[in-house]
């Protein structure tokens, strides 16, 4: 296990932040960490990288202790904590030479990073006046400098437009698969983290809700495939008869239990078949709200 | 000492192009220019004093200006300006988590404080040096020549730079914890005036506060003794103030590591 926290508790005040989480992030994984915003996420983030001092419970990164092997665990992680931490009056260049000195690492490899998070054009145009997307780049690539086994990245998608969600989530994999780096990630975006991690740990209220294979997740999650038609009612007992599961009906579409793109596509035939002009079909996810509802009645059964 | 070491060199290379760093030099540059127009432009009412009185003349106008009213103000600035720049960026989260000891990252933030109030004094030293030696050439009616005064003016700074320490690991500390300007800057300038007051009317117990040392530093510079005779001027760098500065300086720099080391990073 890279990160492996036992009964980890946190207070604000009287406040109870964090309560008992026991996290299991395995190696050369990508775990994402799941929870709506104020679940406890970054409190949780800030607990590993020992910026807040945990009340209660252990930590342990790379098997060490956090106490005893503070400068050699550090050494090795890279982290991106809610916004990025960036010297407006510096340049985007600048801002990783500064690291670089911390880090002891050589000049070549700021240039490598700007490349890789394509911000070489604008290295030298001071950072203050980076887009939001622009500021969250520079800070993976402060986070990556030192080529950390382990990435802790807070919402890092935050602010990025979708081709910069996209370069993100490729980046990611391609560290996880090529590098055997291992990947924390936190987001409140169910279907951002279903796209891109391999395990999954869901926070709500500072409690640690599910944790596993991202494969266990989405037989709870369970997309539905969401279909507009002519004639509803009929077209939902049609598919009734034809052993598809109707989730849901309303006034304007279907929801029927998404199984795989094949069904889907025999569903939208068989209605074609029988007349029913199919307007939309597409395939819809969970939101959080009812992923937690689903999860604490699959906890309580 | 390594993890120090980096630190340092990040603060210079991060601050290098702030107005805190570039106060460090263009306060004594600009302050001493002033008062060399004034001579250069006086230079007749000025001929006819000696040598070592013209020098006194000169650096006494520096020195009255800077370290009685400036150098308070001045070590309020900087313990402000070192820490300002990482609250404003966000940074202290990355500060915390580089694999660097915090007290390397502490220790390397306050001697650079430490560093821009000893350059800044040093260069007044010298400029003070540099612009009477100028004027000397400028103006040869003005006796700056053949008279030397840079021991006794290197002492003096270096005395008050003593006692300003005090008053820096205050105002550090402060700045440190309070990411907002006016806080510090207040109570800063607050217990400066307490300070200019209790030396003012020569409060006997004036050289336990920090924020007047400056002040009781030039003024116990030279043991009054009858007979004064400037040509055999001793400065008296070791006074009560100064160790009372001393003092302070090391506890609350200590202090201060202990408040950093509990403390959450937010």
């Amino acid at each position: 296990m890279v990160i492996q926290t036992e009964g980890l508790t946190f207070n604000f005040g009287n406040q109870t932040v964090v309560k008992s989480l026991s996290l299991q992030v395995p190696e050369g994984s990508i775990y994402g960490f799941l929870g709506p915003n104020g679940a406890g996420k970054t409190t949780t983030i800030k607990l590993l990288l020992n910026l807040l001092q945990s009340h209660e419970g252990s930590i342990k990164i790379f098997g060490l202790d956090f106490r005893a092997h503070r400068k050699e665990i550090l050494s090795q992680v890279g982290s991106l904590i809610e916004q990025p931490a960036i010297y407006a009056h510096l340049t985007g260049k600048e801002n990783l030479l500064n690291r670089a000195i911390l880090l002891q690492v050589s000049p070549k490899r700021v240039d490598e990073m700007l490349e890789l998070v394509q911000l070489t054009t604008a290295a030298g145009k001071k950072a203050g006046k980076y887009s939001l997307g622009m500021k969250q780049r520079l800070g993976i690539a402060l986070a990556l400098l030192s080529d950390p086994k382990l990435l802790i990245l807070d919402e890092p998608t935050n602010g990025l437009d979708p081709n910069g969600i996209i370069e993100i989530r490729q980046l990611l994999k391609k560290l996880v698969a090529e590098h055997n780096k291992t990947v924390f990630i936190s987001s409140h975006l169910l279907a951002e983290i279903e796209r891109m991690a391999t395990h999954v740990g869901i926070i709500n209220n500072g409690e640690l809700l599910f944790q596993g294979d991202v494969k266990d997740l989405e037989a709870i999650s369970q997309p539905l495939v969401y279909i507009e038609t002519s004639n509803i009612v009929d077209a939902a007992n049609l598919l009734t008869k034809n052993s598809y599961t109707v989730a849901d009906i309303n006034e304007d579409a279907i929801s029927v239990i998404y199984q795989s793109k094949e069904k889907t596509g025999e569903i939208n035939a068989l209605l074609n078949q029988h007349g029913y002009t199919v307007y939309s079909i597409h395939k819809v996810q969970k939101d959080l709200e009812k992923l937690f509802l689903d999860i604490t009645q699959t906890a309580a059964k | 000492m390594k993890g120090f070491l980096l630190s340092l060199r990040s603060e210079f290379y991060k601050s290098r192009k702030t107005l805190g760093f570039w106060s460090a030099i263009l306060l004594p540059l600009i302050l001493i220019t002033l008062i060399s127009l004034g001579f250069y432009t006086h230079s007749s009412k000025l001929a006819h004093l000696p040598g070592l009185m013209l020098w006194m003349q000169f650096a006494g106008a520096v020195l009255n200006i800077m370290g009685a009213l400036l150098l308070p103000m001045f070590v309020i600035f900087i313990g402000y300006s070192v820490n300002a720049i990482e609250h404003k960026a966000d940074t202290w989260k990355t500060l915390f988590s580089l694999p660097i000891a915090k007290w390397s990252v502490y220790s390397a933030k306050f001697a650079y404080a430490l560093l821009l109030v000893f350059i800044s004094l040093l260069l007044f030293a010298l400029f003070t040096i540099g612009f009477g030696n100028l004027l000397g050439l400028l103006k040869p009616e003005l006796k700056f020549a053949g008279t030397h005064m840079e021991l006794t003016l290197f002492q003096i700074y270096f005395k008050l730079f003593l006692s300003a320490l005090g008053i820096l690991s205050i105002q550090f500390l402060l700045s440190l914890l309070w990411s907002d300007f006016l806080k510090p800057m207040g109570i800063g300038f607050v217990c400066f005036i307490i300070g200019v007051i209790s030396v003012g009317v020569n409060w006997e117990y004036a050289y336990l506060i920090p924020y007047a040392h400056p002040m009781l530093a030039l003024k116990s510079m030279i043991p009054h003794t009858k007979g004064f005779d400037p040509n055999k001027m001793a400065i008296d760098i070791f006074t009560q103030d100064v160790f009372v500065s001393l003092a302070v300086f090391a506890v609350v720099f200590v202090a201060g590591f202990f408040i950093v080391q509990r403390k959450s990073v937010k």
